[in-house]
């Protein structure tokens, strides 16, 4: 059994870009949520998706995922049309709570990642089912461990805290190997702590494994230091390239056709003013850091 | 020592007891129709709790009543007037409500107005039918006796069917139940399964009704799930145990019937009820002593 860290990246092994987007335009109905859009996901990179509420990040993820389609481009994941090669997709949507009734424990959840998707009954442990049970066990295990939810995996996911469900999430996206990770605002409902240490976990995951990234993220700064690219989506356009390309008053400016400020902090944190639509909170909240 | 249906007398010989319950066959139906019941209500019934659809239960045991009503009206089995309305009510809870969900205050609104128009149509029926009133009464709340050989034959061939499909499709319905978006991102069709439970939940409440009654059928669909739910976080275990428990309190819910003449309805209802409660009570013990949380579950 291959490590989750450190052993072979697992795909296609020639060098594919993981995800290529050619011109790709969505609209639904009469709006365009963004179009033109050309990006490269090289394998093993860490690529941030930003930008304000309703630009258009989680359509993306699904763009990728081929639950929806373009209007006009081209998408290819693994050199392939969306929706293919699923199987090497480790995918986390957008913060849902579980409800506090839910009575399934978090090993649980991170097993139907690895078994969910298989039709037929589950049958009883023998003869050979059993080896394979003994595998997936030991693969639900050291992935649990990976994200330190050891302590509480037994535990009935709605009575754990969020950042403790966010965890098992993240776990549950990994217990495949997969080749590509898409995750949407995964470290949102989480405190700073939380925040930090998940960034590092993901980080380690993509390089250590050759697992390529890609984060939608509302605050680009707990994942900052691990960042290869950075693509910007917003109403006016999109941008993207290196992060110190890209968060830039100038590249921020044109893509929301208004006037952006970005100040770096003592300690190294982007600050971005005067981005329309953003949540009013958010830019205080950096401040005040 | 003479023995009739009508006056059957407990004796302190446990032996004797259990043996005269099974001396007439009609008791010996009702034993196999609601272990029968038991298991497929208790099944169904677990998933639909986990996937939070009792509403959509409630609303097909509704739907159900003036089909049964209507089959008794045009002198058809009770069997076919529960199952041909609660399948229909399926199909158009899923063109409705695709998810199943009150979540919706409009869909849950139109749904409460179509229990309502059930309820009403299937007394006109009883009417029309002119049967008594103990007619209406164990469509409503449930009857076990005058269950036919044909009739448990026929709740058996539904009952394996519905579970034979549950089964194959169990793990994909539980991914897509708990985590309808990365299911739907694995390739599970998720809108697909939410119809086949819908028609798995048609089937399991329409055979319920024929032992509970229309109005008792959470007894054995939410009663056995949400008591196991209580006990213990493990997905198959706790279905073991929601099985374990509908089969106990239906048994003996039966002999209670038999022997003390109140209605099966009550029984089963009561007993289940029974064992939520103390259920409840020991999931609770947790809260009232916060050092133990940790160890359980």
């Amino acid at each position: 059994m291959t490590p989750l860290i450190g052993g072979e990246p697992t795909g296609p092994a020639d060098d594919t870009p993981s995800v290529m987007l050619r011109g790709a335009s969505v609209r639904r109905g009469d709006r365009i949520i963004w179009e033109h859009v050309d990006a490269e996901l090289r394998r093993g990179e860490f690529v941030a998706v930003l930008g304000p509420n309703g630009a258009g990040k989680s359509t993306l993820i699904k763009v990728i995922l081929g639950l929806m389609p373009l209007d006009s481009g081209e998408v290819r994941v693994f050199g392939q049309p969306p929706g293919r090669v699923n199987r090497e997709i480790g995918y986390l949507p957008q913060r849902r709570n579980f409800d506090p009734g839910l009575r399934v424990r978090g090993i649980d959840l991170v097993r139907l990642g690895l078994t969910g998707d298989r039709w037929g009954v589950p049958l009883p442990r023998i003869g050979r089912l059993r080896a394979r049970g003994k595998v997936e066990d030991e693969q639900v295990n050291e992935v649990i461990e990976l994200v330190g939810a050891t302590a509480y995996a037994n535990h009935p996911i709605g009575e754990i805290s969020g950042g403790e469900q966010q965890r098992l999430l993240i776990a549950q996206a990994l217990v495949r190997k997969p080749a590509l990770l898409l995750l949407d605002e995964p470290l949102d409902s989480l405190d700073l702590p939380n925040q930090a240490a998940s960034a590092a976990l993901l980080g380690r995951v993509c390089k250590e494994r050759g697992v390529t990234v890609l984060m939608v993220a509302h605050n680009v700064n707990p994942i900052l230091s691990y960042l290869d690219w950075v693509i910007y989506l917003a109403r006016g356009g999109v941008a993207s390239g290196t992060p110190e390309e890209v968060i830039t008053p100038q590249t921020l400016s044109r893509v929301y056709g208004t006037p952006v400020e970005v100040f770096r902090t003592a300690d190294g944190h982007l600050v971005v003013v005067g981005q329309p639509e953003a949540p009013h909170g958010d830019a205080h909240a950096h401040l005040l850091r | 020592m003479f023995m009739t249906a009508a006056d059957p007398q407990l004796t302190w010989n446990l032996v004797q007891d259990v043996r005269q319950l099974f001396d007439f066959p009609f008791m010996v139906n009702a034993y196999r129709a609601g272990s029968v019941v038991a298991i497929s209500a208790a099944v169904i019934g677990w998933l639909m709790v986990l996937r939070r659809e009792t509403f959509a239960g409630h609303t097909l045991a509704m739907i159900g009543f003036p089909g049964a009503a209507g089959a008794v009206l045009l002198g058809v089995s009770a069997s076919f007037g529960y199952l041909a309305f609660a399948m229909a009510g399926a199909v158009a809870i899923a063109v409705v409500a695709p998810s199943g969900r009150s979540g919706a205050a409009d869909e849950s609104a139109a749904i409460g107005t179509v229990q309502a128009f059930a309820l009403a149509c299937g007394f006109l029926f009883i009417s029309l039918s002119q049967s008594n009133i103990s007619g209406a009464q164990s469509l409503l709340f449930g009857s076990f006796v005058g269950i036919t050989s044909e009739q448990v034959l026929v709740l058996l061939a539904g009952a394996v069917a519905a579970l034979g499909v549950v089964a194959f499709i169990a793990r994909p319905l539980v991914f897509a139940s708990i985590e309808p978006d990365v299911a739907a991102a694995r390739g599970i069709p998720v809108r697909a399964l939410s119809f086949a439970f819908l028609l798995l939940l048609g089937v399991a409440t329409a055979e319920a009704s024929q032992v509970t009654g229309s109005l008792l059928v959470f007894a054995l669909l939410v009663l056995p799930a949400a008591t196991a739910e209580a006990l213990t976080a493990r997905p198959a275990v706790s279905l073991g145990l929601a099985v374990a428990i509908a089969l106990f309190v239906t048994w003996f819910a039966l002999a209670l019937s038999y022997y003390n003449d109140y209605p099966i309805g009550f029984h089963i209802t009561t007993l289940a009820f029974g064992a939520y409660v103390v259920a409840k009570g020991w999931q609770a013990r947790f809260r009232l002593v916060p050092a133990l949380a940790r160890g359980g579950a």
